[in-house]
């Protein structure tokens, strides 16, 4: 049985299956400690009575008659997004100055089988339900599953919002592969298995289930149209300071052009790579990282199929408690026009004045299909508040 | 996908045929609740700590192996008062395993019960630095307070394996013994100092500074979770001159430059303290804990004198 089962495990792997998250910007559930009977209990052996503790007093916090009707509304927190561009380009021309996305989160405890977390992203007029999920976190035999809108699971980059991201834009190959700067976003079923391993490897396969909808990238006339996503995400701990990530995603998704079409289809594919190092003393100041995606993309359209390749590898450096350099390179073929290649290079330097905000320079060159050359310089400022999020990992 | 699921199930049901003589998974975020679990368990328990003695027990990296070790625990003890809040919700959420969530059989919050100090009375912002709304989380560093946990954990221990109510007894009985005889010792070798003035790093030692009678004067940090500045270094210079505090006290896993020039112009003493089980080798349990930080801090008076 072992064999067997470790065989289709291999088989998901080398299927290019992907993987799964310690999803980006999952934040805190509802931190109200649960009171329970102070240590009144009478010890066995009798302590010195001077040095009992007095009872504790009540949570300061959020208690108290008038905040009662609130105790259960979700942690709130709002994260701004502010973008100034100097330079030129004339394909992705970001305006200069702009509050380029402010992301509402909402987040709570549903009831003891779930919890809902919701993302509302605001972009000057337009709102959009960027997640909004249900996580089944109590179901047995070590499934979790997700219902709802969600960042579907396709490599690592796509699982994370864009105020997480090591960099203040996207990467080329989820600009040009995934749909554009949002990435792939789908509505539906998300089911993970925690797969048994020896020691504590980390091994996690994810089925996925959309809507065959995603601006960009799929597109669903019918409504028999789906799309899937498989992922196979796998972690260890090299040392107590390393450790190494690696994920296999395969994604399947229609884009008919109308209800006449017939339904063609695109197929992804994506390995992604990290490598952390933190030496847990120094691990305030120091710590590095490096990741990289492969994707591969093949489309099929009116006028055929057209493969298109991308990738990006780049690393983080921490200098001190508040700063980081980075450095990233990019590439990437056009997915409805393979023969197109995009590439860029960038350095970056960022700084946290606190861990609720930062500040973050990035100088960008791209190069685009038929010559088109863009230095640009980027600056962006982003801040938080309300509920403490997690960090993402 | 059937048959995937299926041949999933088939080996699930394999792995959980555990072993009739299973011990308690204990896992917590902090060395120090581990190794009082396994002073209270003994060979009963399997104890494991995310957070490792020498690391901010704040910034923990939210690794994948530790939810695997989440989805096998039987308990989580944790310190509560949002000092894991940056971790371990994510990891709760994805261990599969829904004992150990709050509210659930296997969840010790370990602060219910301990003397907390600096409990906001007022509205706190975030104007103030890295503020913890429920109270100062580094508790632990008060042995009074170990022994409200290990009472806390032995209880718990007990109602997860009613088998081993005994031993859970026993070992705190003997827990509890060696701690009064230890604070003894303790508070004798500290009484001389009552009431010394010390600074600190970063604001983690108000339940030792209270249980020892010293007294914290001031930080390093000029907010909790900031990084020293110049200006507020100068400040923290004039201080341990005006009022001559004799030590400043920095954990392991700071940067020791400042306070180190700060000693150097000042003439006081930069003391190493470890706040955690763990945090140098020879800190195998929660009494060689203060052991070593009391003789760190007696030394460091004495040569003074």
């Amino acid at each position: 049985m072992k064999r067997r089962f470790g065989s289709i495990a291999c088989a998901a792997l080398a299927a290019g299956i992907a993987f799964s998250s310690t999803s980006a910007a999952q934040q805190t559930p509802s931190p109200t400690p649960t009171p329970e009977p102070a240590a009144a209990e009478p010890s066995p052996t009798p302590a010195p009575a001077a040095a009992e503790p007095p009872p504790a007093p009540p949570p300061a916090s959020p208690s108290g008659s008038s905040q009662a009707s609130n105790y259960f509304n979700p942690s709130v927190s709002v994260i701004g997004n502010f973008l100034g561009v100097a330079g030129k380009n004339s394909v992705e021309n970001l305006p200069n100055l702009s509050l380029r996305e402010s992301e509402l989160g909402l987040q709570a405890i549903v009831d003891p089988y779930a919890r809902a977390d919701f993302f509302l992203s605001f972009n000057g007029s337009n709102v959009d339900v960027e997640e909004g999920y249900l996580t089944f976190t109590s179901l047995p035999a070590k499934f979790l599953a997700k219902v709802g809108r969600m960042r579907v699971q396709f490599g690592k980059i796509n699982t994370l919002h864009l105020h997480v991201l090591p960099w203040p834009d996207e990467p080329l190959p989820i600009v040009n592969l995934l749909g554009g700067e949002e990435g792939w976003i789908g509505d539906g079923v998300s089911v993970s298995h925690l797969l048994p391993m020896p020691a504590d490897l980390f091994s996690e396969l994810t089925l996925q289930v959309f809507r065959g909808e995603s601006e960009g990238l799929f597109h669903a006339p019918h409504r028999s149209d789906l799309a899937y996503n498989a992922h196979y995400r796998a972690y260890g701990d090299i040392s107590e300071s390393s450790n190494l990530e690696l994920g296999f995603s395969y994604g399947y998704g229609p884009n008919a052009e109308s209800t006449q079409d017939l339904t063609r289809h695109t197929r992804l594919e994506a390995i992604d790579a990290t490598f952390r190092w933190k030496p847990l003393q120094q691990g305030l100041y120091r710590s590095a990282s490096l990741r990289g995606e492969l994707y591969r993309s093949r489309r099929d359209q009116l006028d055929g199929r057209q493969t298109a390749r991308g990738w990006f590898v780049s690393g983080e450096y921490q200098l001190a408690k508040r700063w980081y350099a980075g450095a990233r390179v990019e590439s990437s073929d056009r997915a409805d026009d393979g023969s197109k290649r995009d590439t860029g290079q960038a350095v970056l330097l960022t700084f946290w004045p606190s861990e609720f905000s930062q500040l973050r320079g990035e100088l960008r060159r791209r190069r685009y299909a038929g010559g088109i050359n863009a230095t640009e310089a980027l600056l962006q400022l982003q801040f938080a508040i309300g509920a403490h999020g997690a960090h993402p990992f | 996908m059937k048959k995937i699921s299926a041949v999933l199930f088939a080996a699930l049901t394999l792995g959980l045929s555990a072993p009739a003589f299973a011990k308690v998974n204990v896992v917590s975020t902090l060395q120090d609740f581990a190794s009082i679990a396994e002073s209270i368990g003994g060979n009963r328990v399997d104890a494991f700590a995310l957070a490792k003695g020498y690391q901010d027990p704040h910034f923990v990296d939210a690794k994948p192996s530790f939810i695997v070790r989440l989805s096998r625990a039987d308990l989580l003890v944790v310190a509560g008062l949002e000092l894991e809040i940056g971790y371990l919700p994510p990891l709760i959420d994805q261990s599969r395993n829904d004992k150990i969530h709050a509210g659930n059989a296997g969840y010790l919050d370990a602060s219910v019960g301990c003397d907390i100090l600096q409990r906001p009375t007022t509205q706190v912002t975030r104007a103030m630095g890295d503020v913890h709304p429920y109270g100062n989380p580094h508790y632990w560093t008060d042995p009074e307070n170990g022994r409200i946990i290990a009472r806390a954990i032995a209880r718990k221990l007990s109602e997860l394996d009613p088998a081993g109510k005994a031993v859970y007894e026993k070992n705190l009985a003997a827990f509890e013994t060696k701690l009064t005889e230890k604070e003894k010792e303790w508070d004798g070798k500290m009484a001389p100092y009552a009431g010394t003035k010390v600074v600190t790093f970063h604001d983690s030692w108000p339940n030792f500074a209270k249980h020892f009678k010293l007294v914290v004067a001031g930080h390093v940090e000029p907010k909790p979770g900031i990084p020293p500045s110049p200006s507020h270094t100068l400040e923290i210079i004039n201080l341990i001159q005006a009022q001559k505090i004799p030590v400043i006290i920095v954990e392991p896993y700071f940067d020791s430059k400042t306070p180190k020039s700060i000693a150097e112009k000042t003439g006081a003493a930069m003391l190493t303290f470890y706040p955690s089980v763990g945090g140098v080798p020879e800190i195998k349990d929660y009494f060689s804990l203060f052991d070593k930080d009391i003789d760190t801090f007696v030394a460091a008076m004495k040569a003074k004198k």
